[in-house]
């Protein structure tokens, strides 16, 4: 399977773990990533609250290239980008005033006729039978609190993906390959990763919330699908412990323990550079 | 001659795409929100103050700086306002017209920061990001405890090879995204 590839600003900067994470993946499941020529950031979350134009024009300039590129579908890792490429798309496709004037501001054609897809949709393009099928090593020791968080489901008239109160394709997928999702109650509360360079107190009773209940749950894990979710679950954490978090909580992305699955090894997929170290029976050793 | 009265509703709509008066300040938004507990103006009363003009008042508020647009409030509305993007214009108008309260000023810093990373380079450049708002902050408010608390965090981030000095693949086409921010209007 071929598809157009927009690895976003975290995947080259801090989260690079997740990008190693996923090209390994998808190395190993047939998918070949074709990465976007020249892309620049989306906006991300700066974009929005600062200038409404830019917040569209950052992800038309990607969809321009995509289009000239002949993509018809982009996969962004990132939920951030996924989101504000789709939103980004769906506007300038449903509105001729609009695409007139993002093609002019971004000097190249733009139309809206990108698909924009996430992770757990890639894994659902190349179907959940056919991984569990490639899949060499169950993955019994796993007790994950699947976590969506924001971007992956909200704003639903957006994304129009999983349910945005009760989200189950991942858990779906995990169970497939032999993990035991919880059920827990904060799959979708926001961890407060916007903010973790500027209101370090908040975010840690809010990364607090989410892993405690994650822990009182039954989870041995969190697997998650952003790179912005991760860096705060697994950085912050050592605030939310003095907040009285009883435990160290691994954070996972979803490509790790697909790639576990599929008999990738800790070092492909880049599993020892966490904040909250990962043991040696949860990297699959 | 008189200036003409700016329709503030007017603007939000035009920034935000909500139809303002489809709110019938139900609360749900503010039910769900979690940083509802933090706020001084929280999101069902930024709708009404959209609603009826008094913009500029709740331009001020802390709250608008303290959503993280997670969109749990327009997720939920039972009449499909973009409550989040009400916020957003409200965010756009409080740096336009100047009017951000000053405890938002760390915030403001940051998203200002992270836009001058990506006008220059393409793409954000974490570290170089980072550096310029934490050192402008820094001289903004003198804030000795805020730079030991981020300072100590670098070497923890150098050691897992999560901080880079430079971008892995730079953009080649640079001026052209400074013409996107320049055509956008953007001033940071």
């Amino acid at each position: 399977m071929d598809i157009g590839y927009y690895p976003g600003c975290a995947l080259h900067g801090s989260s690079n773990d997740y990008e190693a994470s996923v090209r390994a993946c998808m190395t190993a499941l047939g998918v070949n990533l074709n990465e976007l020529e020249d892309w620049i950031c989306c906006g991300a979350s700066a974009a929005h609250c600062i200038n409404h134009d830019l917040a569209t024009a950052l992800p038309a300039r990607n969809l321009g290239i995509a289009e000239k590129m002949n993509l018809k579908s982009l996969f962004a890792p990132c939920p951030m980008c996924s989101m504000e490429l789709k939103k980004a798309n769906d506007a300038i496709q449903s509105n001729a005033a609009l695409r007139e004037k993002m093609s002019e501001i971004v000097e190249t054609p733009v139309t809206g006729a990108v698909d924009v897809v996430n992770l757990i949709q890639v894994f659902q393009a190349v179907g959940y039978e056919t991984i569990a099928q490639r899949a060499v090593k169950k993955l019994d020791a796993f007790k994950p609190a699947c976590y969506y968080g924001c971007l992956l489901t909200r704003p639903p008239k957006t994304l129009k993906f999983d349910d945005p109160e009760d989200p189950t394709s991942m858990d779906e997928l995990l169970s497939k390959l032999g993990a035991q999702p919880v059920e827990w109650n904060c799959k979708t509360v926001c961890c407060g990763g916007g903010l973790t360079l500027c209101d370090e107190d908040a975010v840690a009773a809010m990364t607090y919330r989410v892993l405690q209940n994650a822990l009182d749950s039954g989870a041995n894990c969190v697997v998650v699908a952003c790179p912005m979710c991760e860096v705060n679950l697994d950085m912050r954490q050592a605030d939310a412990r003095k907040l009285g978090l009883t435990k160290d909580v691994p954070i996972f992305y979803l490509s790790d323990l697909v790639g576990i699955a599929v008999g990738l090894n800790a070092k492909a997929l880049d599993l020892n550079r966490r904040f909250v170290s990962i043991s040696d029976e949860l990297k699959g050793a | 001659m008189s200036k003409p009265v700016q329709d503030w509703s007017a603007r939000v709509e035009e920034l935000s795409g909500a139809k303002l008066n489809d709110c019938y300040q139900c609360g749900k938004c503010t039910a769900g929100c979690p940083r509802a507990e933090v706020m001084d103006v929280p999101p069902t009363r930024i709708m009404r103050s959209a609603q009826t003009g008094d913009v500029l008042e709740v331009a001020k508020a802390r709250s608008i700086w303290q959503c993280l647009s997670c969109q749990t409030c327009t997720a939920r509305c039972p009449k499909n306002v973009e409550v989040a993007g009400v916020v957003d214009a409200l965010r756009q108008i409080s740096i336009e017209t100047n009017t951000f309260s000053d405890e938002s000023l760390k915030v403001v810093s940051f998203q200002k920061a992270f836009l001058r990373s990506v006008r220059r380079n393409g793409r954000t450049n974490e570290t170089e990001m980072a550096t310029d708002f934490e050192a402008r902050y820094f001289f903004r408010r003198f804030d000795v405890a805020n730079v030991v608390r981020v300072g100590l965090l670098g070497p923890k981030m150098i050691a897992r090879g999560k901080m880079h000095f430079k971008l892995g693949s730079p953009v080649k086409d640079k001026a052209l995204v400074k013409r996107i921010f320049d055509k956008c209007g953007v001033e940071l």
